[in-house]
């Protein structure tokens, strides 16, 4: 029998320590949607999308009363829509859009190419029509994978997403860029990533498969309170143990919600996904091992511990785990990192470095609205190396903010938060952007 | 047997228990063990019982003890045992 004190800690981590399960994300295949006629090919997406998910939120409203942890999201990713969309790719877009706004699902993930090697002539109508549908639609995400360790840079894509986040900025300047907000670069993006704005559908995966997040920094950081002062191989060692009890939760939900919707149980992603609210902060956790703050010496180190320990006490409380696991340093939606930012304790420089040890990337930065293409392009060049050489995911989701300078704030709202306008290094780098085409696969990859 | 946890808090008074027993007699759901105490005043009951008498869904059982909440005006939930199991037993 569970004792009281055992009952009494789960639902103080719920109840005060904001510990949630973030999403539970569908991923549908459209491959077979596809069509030489834009228009039927986005009914066969609409109507596809609309049987496979239709009990997707009412399942997990379900399992949210009946087990006593919010479930904040139910959300879709499909396949790479440059895969399936045969002529222009914006009727799939508004259908996409339509479709999830008929589900009651917040976002849907797979407005994306796939073009680390190079671009199809696909891949270069979706990109070109990314400004534009970041701007008409509401709920759609865009993604681009334009680096990979196995493939090298595609800089020739790296160019044209500079000057597209460039684009999409400015088309909704009067929101403060809120479409750059939904537009990911990857280099070594994951198929089966549950969380938003880079989640989609890979090829390699079934024709439906149920992906759960969790979260739970807030949980994290109570449990590193007891700890104060001890040696690292405790906080190691109880991040562990919290992770590991977070993730059984959502292995519980995934494997429910798997069973209910007769989809297959694709992976449990176990991230510490921050929000925006009070003692939902993945920044705090870095502070509570001993930083004033985020971004002061030795919060690389500690990001790399906290990483590697969800991940080692996760790996354990689930029988398949993936996506993009570890811990996410959004900067706009998280409150420690919003006030490191803010103070200047964190900058864009420190923001890189800590990349190479966290799940993911450069994430929901806002910089100066008069930041070039260019500029941008360099950032993500940046990043996808570090992803490259180091086998990992990297990412940038950076916002331009348009006709407001370093110091000034952009506001998203909801998760996405709010931001600090961080400065950008203003030394130019158009020349080294211009000379495009692909930069080798390291030597690391040949690994056969 | 679908086992659920009924956690009850709120100001102490007379026949909370007896009101929240009779109530789930009444739905014939068996309770499997209670644990209760009083904290600065405050009543906190933690029972666990088995839902399968009842032969109801999980939102309408809940939906019944509506009645008692707002008779009693004390916080009662309702959640299924499985989400302790999964984190606290390997």
């Amino acid at each position: 029998m569970i004792e009281t004190g055992e009952i009494l800690q789960t639902m103080h981590m719920i109840q005060q320590e904001n510990f949630d399960i973030r999403t539970i994300t569908l991923g549908i295949n459209l491959l077979d949607c596809s069509d030489a006629d834009p228009e039927k090919c986005a009914r066969r997406v609409y109507d596809k999308v609309c049987t496979t998910a239709r009990d997707l939120v009412k399942t997990g409203e379900d399992l949210e009363r009946e087990l006593g942890i919010p479930i904040v999201n139910k959300r879709i990713s499909v396949t790479p829509v440059s895969l399936i969309a045969q002529g222009d790719p914006l009727p799939i877009a508004k259908a996409l859009d339509d479709a999830a706004r008929e589900m009651g699902v917040n976002f849907i993930g797979g407005y994306s190419a796939l073009m680390q090697k190079g671009a199809t002539r696909a891949d270069e109508r979706l990109l070109a029509s990314i400004p534009e549908v970041l701007t008409v639609t509401e709920r759609l995400c865009s993604s681009v994978n334009v680096g990979s360790t196995r493939a090298g840079i595609n800089m020739n894509a790296v160019r044209e997403m500079g000057e597209i986040i460039r684009k999409t900025a400015e088309n909704t300047a009067a929101q403060d860029g809120l479409g750059c907000a939904k537009l990911v670069v990857f280099a070594n993006a994951v198929e089966d990533n549950p969380f938003m704005a880079g989640a989609f559908c890979g090829i390699g995966e079934p024709e439906a498969a149920i992906n759960v997040g969790v979260s739970g920094p807030g949980v994290v950081k109570t449990a590193l309170e007891a700890v104060r002062g001890e040696p690292f191989d405790v906080v190691a060692e109880t991040i562990k143990r919290t992770a590991f009890k977070i993730t059984r939760v959502g292995q519980l939900v995934a494997r429910e919600a798997s069973q209910r919707l007769g989809i297959p149980f694709g992976i449990v992603d176990l991230s510490l996904a921050p929000t925006p609210a009070r003692g939902d902060s993945v920044a705090r956790i870095l502070e509570e091992m001993g930083l004033e703050r985020t971004g002061a010496p030795g919060t690389t180190a500690a990001l790399a511990l906290l990483n590697d320990a969800v991940k080692k006490g996760g790996v354990m409380a689930s029988n398949h785990v993936g996506g993009l696991s570890g811990a996410f340093i959004p900067v706009s939606e998280d409150i420690g990192m919003i006030e490191a930012a803010q103070c200047g304790a964190l900058t864009l420089e420190k923001l890189e470095a800590m990349t190479c040890v966290c799940s993911v990337g450069l994430d929901m930065i806002a910089v100066p609205g008069d930041t070039s293409a260019a500029t941008i392009s360099g950032i993500i060049a940046d990043e996808a190396a570090i992803g490259m050489v180091n086998n990992k995911t990297t990412a940038v989701r950076i916002i331009p903010a348009v006709g407001k300078a370093a110091g000034d704030t952009v506001e998203f709202g909801g998760l996405l938060g709010f931001a600090p306008v961080i400065p950008v290094n203003g030394y130019a780098c158009e020349d080294f952007i211009a000379r495009g085409g692909r930069i080798p696969a390291p030597l690391h990859s040949l690994r056969n | 047997m679908t086992k659920a946890l009924i956690s009850v808090t709120g100001l102490d008074t007379t026949g909370i228990i007896a009101r929240v027993a009779t109530k789930l007699s009444d739905l014939n759901i068996n309770i499997l063990d209670i644990t209760q105490t009083i904290l600065d005043g405050y009543f906190t009951m933690m029972m666990v019982v088995d839902l399968d008498g009842a032969h109801m869904e999980f939102a309408d059982i809940d939906r019944e003890l509506q009645s008692v909440r707002d008779e009693l005006r004390m916080t009662i939930h309702m959640q299924r045992m499985d989400i302790f199991d999964a984190m606290h037993r390997v």
